[in-house]
């Protein structure tokens, strides 16, 4: 409850930044004590501290879960700031516009977060989603920057529509729009529990990039600036995702047999139509944006799952995961060439960059010692658990050793091949931040414990 | 406290040598590194000691109910030594092969160097995928960086097939894990699972792969004799001398007590694989001139004759396809040797160029030749031993209807590698010296020592092999007894 308020103050304080202050300085040093704040805050009201509190009438229900997850949401976004703070003012003038919509996203990821009605999870997605409709468009003059909105826009409203109808028709068959009466009991599978259910089940797929939802992905991550990608790829994925499990595990957790295969057969097709486009990708920046897909259709798996080792290896495969790729994108968006070309002979001329890289990658492949292999390890475990669904887990592993080709195809071009020497402008507060994130990453690979023990025992 | 330090030691010493800059310095930090490991492994396998010293558990993720879990049990104080011994003798070899970046080869090879005794070592399956991956990254690397002309696509390919292979056998590691009883990783509680006997039909196969990539065993071995021609000799003698017996080692303490009688279900079409790939790969040898691909082909066709052994589940058989790791480590690693000193000095692998050679560097041939004929299984050598201990338990093994038609079909390999050995010995060291082989000259004194200490061992482990019997002996008969429990 703290972030909700404290981020939606903060959004209109970064609005009032740009009006009194020209210096791109003073504007970056307000969103950094803004995610700052956030995370402090996160943390506090795990302890127990509520400072902002209102009468949500039950609608919003923060628990541990809910909380961690808006930590991991808050630090990542400070490591993104700090990471890409700067190359967010190169997108556009209106710099302190840009920082208010993404705190305003925050505030509709802490929503999506601890919602406990139906209600707030549609308002919480409408705001995690207007403000990046607008950051997709923020490079006015360039025609794919606006072709990439228009698409995320209209597709966007069409399955929040799809969400509407799905909260109607579930409202029409239990009676109430609180998680609590319609998960009470919700045994019986009525045509217009289902027809809900499945529209509910598609919009949200449409919002995490599921397949067969998934075609607006590859083109809006392309045509947006690549420091907003690099936003919407992690964050804003892990938030629909937290919002997903949430409204199935809150709603439909007892008639897990009846939807299980549906989900089981869209996180193959996730897994399959990710993987495989993106082995053929020639431009790194496009074969992150199917990656995204294909680590989606991993994350996929604690839905099918929906036992307590799924909520925690989601919480983690969301930090492994935004961690790697902000980190990746942090340096993807300062380089010209985009292609695999491109980072060739990076190890030499860059070692720095190219050994962080290196970790990043290694942990979305998912290689032992990283935070991306404990994550996958604690999917398949959540599935192999299940006792069902073997062909599925199967096909998931194949799938990460498809994923190798991709990602190795980057650690090849930057220490097996010569390039010329790319322009890659850093200073050292950054090298030190994209180092520490590696260490971080290897850090959770071998003691995953010190995040998940955090669920149950903060302090 | 033992089995920490022999993974501690190399795994330190390589990070550190990343950072240190000379070559030179690179290199002998790296030598005295292997050296110490050498040293700490000759105790654990000869000294005697206290139960728990041999063993350590740590606590590492109690939630999963993985723990650090390592211990120096008989096979793996032998696999142990034999990549304590092995580390030392590369590096002396290659002494004075110049490495670009010299300090990042020799820090990746004392990774791999850690990653592979943490699997010999581990007792929790999760510790054990975990070195499993982790001796993979260094080799990939290693091979990558300073290997042939095509490696990058080899060693990709390789990488991929062992990948795979290993995220399989992690499912199956997941679910015999949710079949325990108590819920964790660990190797005792692994032993105590009974799955029914359908499940362990598709259980088997999913563990099977990833050992058979390993291996590796026809019809997955299409990786091997590229990926040993394409990379560096040193690299080379770590895949085939230490890593292959990472799949035989996980067949015998990982696959065969769990699953047994998945094992016994499917050991016919395994030994038919097995004896496929023996005499499909000696074939091929017979044909080869480039002396690499032929001691790659060749390796295949021992290591199927090992995996046979272990599928015949008789405790001689078992007992000699242990030995057997060792032994073929040393015969491969000295072949090695040989190969890299033929090529650095007369520029060329290929046997129908080289020739008269034991004429200008006779020491070079004495003990190329000895190591040969240990290659061949000739009595008075270490591989003798190994070798007549697993054909007599293939032959008397009693869980196969053909088991005599496999041991008459492996016998038969024997005279075949006999033939292209014997045929590769005469072309490179008898006969007229070619336009390369004129100005041959003799081998340093830091090759002919570390060749000569191979052959030292080999003649020593063929006349009196007790030490190693003695050593292998509880282990054999833990794995057989837990599996004569579950004989249908």
């Amino acid at each position: 409850m703290n972030s909700i308020v404290l981020s939606g103050i903060w959004g209109v304080i970064m609005m009032f930044t740009g009006l009194l202050s020209k210096q791109p300085v003073t504007t970056r040093a307000m969103a950094l004590l803004g995610s700052l704040g956030l995370l402090v805050v996160n943390i506090l009201e795990l302890s127990g501290y509520t400072i902002f509190s209102f009468d949500a009438r039950g609608m919003i229900t923060p628990d541990n879960f809910s909380l961690l997850f808006n930590c991991i949401a808050s630090a990542g976004t400070l490591v993104y700031f700090l990471l890409s703070g700067r190359d967010m003012e190169k997108v556009g003038k209106d710099v302190s516009e840009y920082y208010a919509l993404l705190f305003f996203v925050l505030c509709g990821v802490s929503i999506v977060s601890t919602y406990s009605t139906l209600l707030l999870l549609f308002l919480g997605i409408e705001i995690l989603s207007i403000p990046l409709y607008i950051l997709t468009g923020s490079d006015r003059l360039n025609l794919k920057s606006n072709e990439a909105a228009l698409k995320y826009f209209l597709m966007g409203a069409f399955s929040t529509g799809l969400m509407l109808m799905g909260i109607a028709l579930i409202y029409g068959a239990k009676g109430s729009f609180s998680m609590d009466v319609i998960g009470a009991n919700n045994t019986t599978l009525t045509p217009m529990m289902s027809a809900g259910l499945l529209l509910l089940l598609f919009s949200l797929a449409f919002k995490v990039s599921a397949a067969p939802f998934h075609f607006w992905t590859p083109d809006v991550y392309d045509g947006a600036p690549g420091v907003f990608t690099s936003f919407m790829a992690t964050i804003v994925k892990a938030a629909a995702f937290i919002a997903f499990i949430r409204l199935f595990k809150g709603c439909f957790l007892e008639m897990q047999a009846q939807w299980q295969l549906i989900v089981a057969i869209i996180t193959a097709a996730t897994l399959l139509i990710g993987n495989i486009t993106a082995v053929f990708q020639q431009s790194v920046k496009r074969m992150l944006a199917y990656s995204s897909i294909a680590q989606a259709g991993f994350m996929m798996f604690a839905i099918v799952a929906l036992n307590p080792m799924a909520l925690e290896g989601l919480l983690l495969y969301t930090a492994a995961y935004s961690l790697a790729t902000i980190g990746i994108f942090a340096v993807l968006i300062r380089m010209k060439d985009y292609t695999f070309e491109g980072f060739n002979g990076m190890g030499k001329h860059h070692p720095v960059l190219a050994a962080s890289i290196t970790v990043f990658t290694l942990s979305l492949a998912g290689i032992p010692a990283t935070a991306g292999f404990m994550a996958k390890f604690y999917m398949l475990f959540s599935a192999v658990s299940t006792g069902k669904l073997l062909w599925l887990v199967i096909l998931g592993v194949v799938c990460a050793a498809i994923s190798a080709y991709y990602y190795f195809r980057v650690i090849q071009a930057m220490y097996f091949k010569d390039g010329p020497k790319q322009e890659i402008e850093t200073n050292w507060r950054f090298r030190t931040v994209l180092v520490a994130s590696a260490v971080f990453i290897v850090f959770l690979g071998l003691f995953p414990g010190w995040l998940i023990d955090k669920l149950y025992l903060f302090f | 406290m033992l089995p920490v330090l022999l993974i501690a030691i190399p795994l330190i010493t390589g990070v550190i040598g990343f950072f240190i800059r000379n070559d030179k310095s690179a290199r002998t930090w790296s030598l005295l590194s292997s050296l110490a490991t050498l040293v700490v492994a000759l105790l654990g396998a000869f000294g005697k000691y206290e139960v728990d010293a041999l063993h350590k558990e740590i606590e590492w993720l109690p939630s999963l109910g993985s723990s650090f879990s390592v211990t120096l049990d008989g096979m793996g104080k032998l696999l142990c030594l034999l990549t304590g011994l092995s580390f030392p003798a590369i590096f002396t070899a290659t002494w004075k092969h110049g490495y670009s970046k010299a300090y990042n080869f020799y820090a990746l090879m004392l990774l791999s160097q850690a990653g592979l005794m943490g699997v010999f070592l581990a007792y929790d399956a999760l510790l054990f995928y975990f070195f499993w991956e982790l001796a993979l990254i260094p080799a990939y690397f290693l091979c990558s960086i300073w290997g042939g002309e095509k490696r990058i696509p080899v060693t990709f390919k390789f990488f991929v097939y062992t990948f795979l292979g290993s995220l399989l056998m992690l499912i199956a590691i997941i679910y015999l894990y949710t079949k325990t009883p108590n819920q964790t990783f660990s190797l005792e509680s692994f032993y105590k699972i009974s799955i029914p006997n359908p499940d362990q039909l598709w259980l088997f196969w999913l563990m099977f792969l990833a050992f058979a990539v390993k291996m590796p065993i026809f019809p997955f071995h299409t990786w091997q004799p590229d990926t040993y021609e394409q990379s560096p000799t040193a690299t080379t003698m770590v895949l085939s001398g230490v890593m292959v017996k990472m799949g035989v080692f996980g067949l015998i303490r990982w696959l065969i007590p769990i699953l047994p009688v998945g094992s016994w279900a499917w050991g016919d079409t395994v030994s038919i694989m097995c004896v496929t790939g023996m005499i499909y790969a000696s074939l091929i040898a017979m044909r080869q001139d480039d002396l690499k691909r032929l001691i790659a082909y060749s390796s295949i066709a021992h290591v199927g004759l090992m995996c046979l052994a272990v599928f015949a589940t008789d405790k001689v058989g078992m007992q000699g396809t242990m030995i057997q790791m060792f032994n073929h480590g040393i015969n491969i690693i000295g072949l090695w040797i040989v190969v890299e000193l033929i090529e650095r000095q007369f520029g060329t692998r290929k046997m129908s160029e080289l020739g008269g050679i034991a004429q200008k560097a006779p020491v070079l041939s004495i003990l190329l030749v000895i190591v040969a004929l240990a290659n061949v299984a000739l009595p008075l050598t270490n591989a003798f031993v190994g070798e007549f201990m697993m054909f007599t338990g293939v032959f008397s093994s009693n869980v196969s209807k053909f088991n005599v038609v496999f041991a008459v079909c492996a016998l038969l390999t024997v005279i075949l590698s006999a033939v292209y050995t014997l045929n590769m010995l005469q072309k490179v060291l008898y006969g007229n010296t070619s336009a390369r082989t004129e100005n041959g000259i003799e081998i340093r004194r830091n090759e002919s020592f570390v060749l000569a200490v191979l052959v030292v061992v080999i003649l020593m482990i063929g006349v009196y092999p007790k030490p190693m019997l003695e050593l292998t002996q509880t282990t054999v008969d833990t794995i057989i007894s837990k599996m004569i429990t579950k004989h249908p």
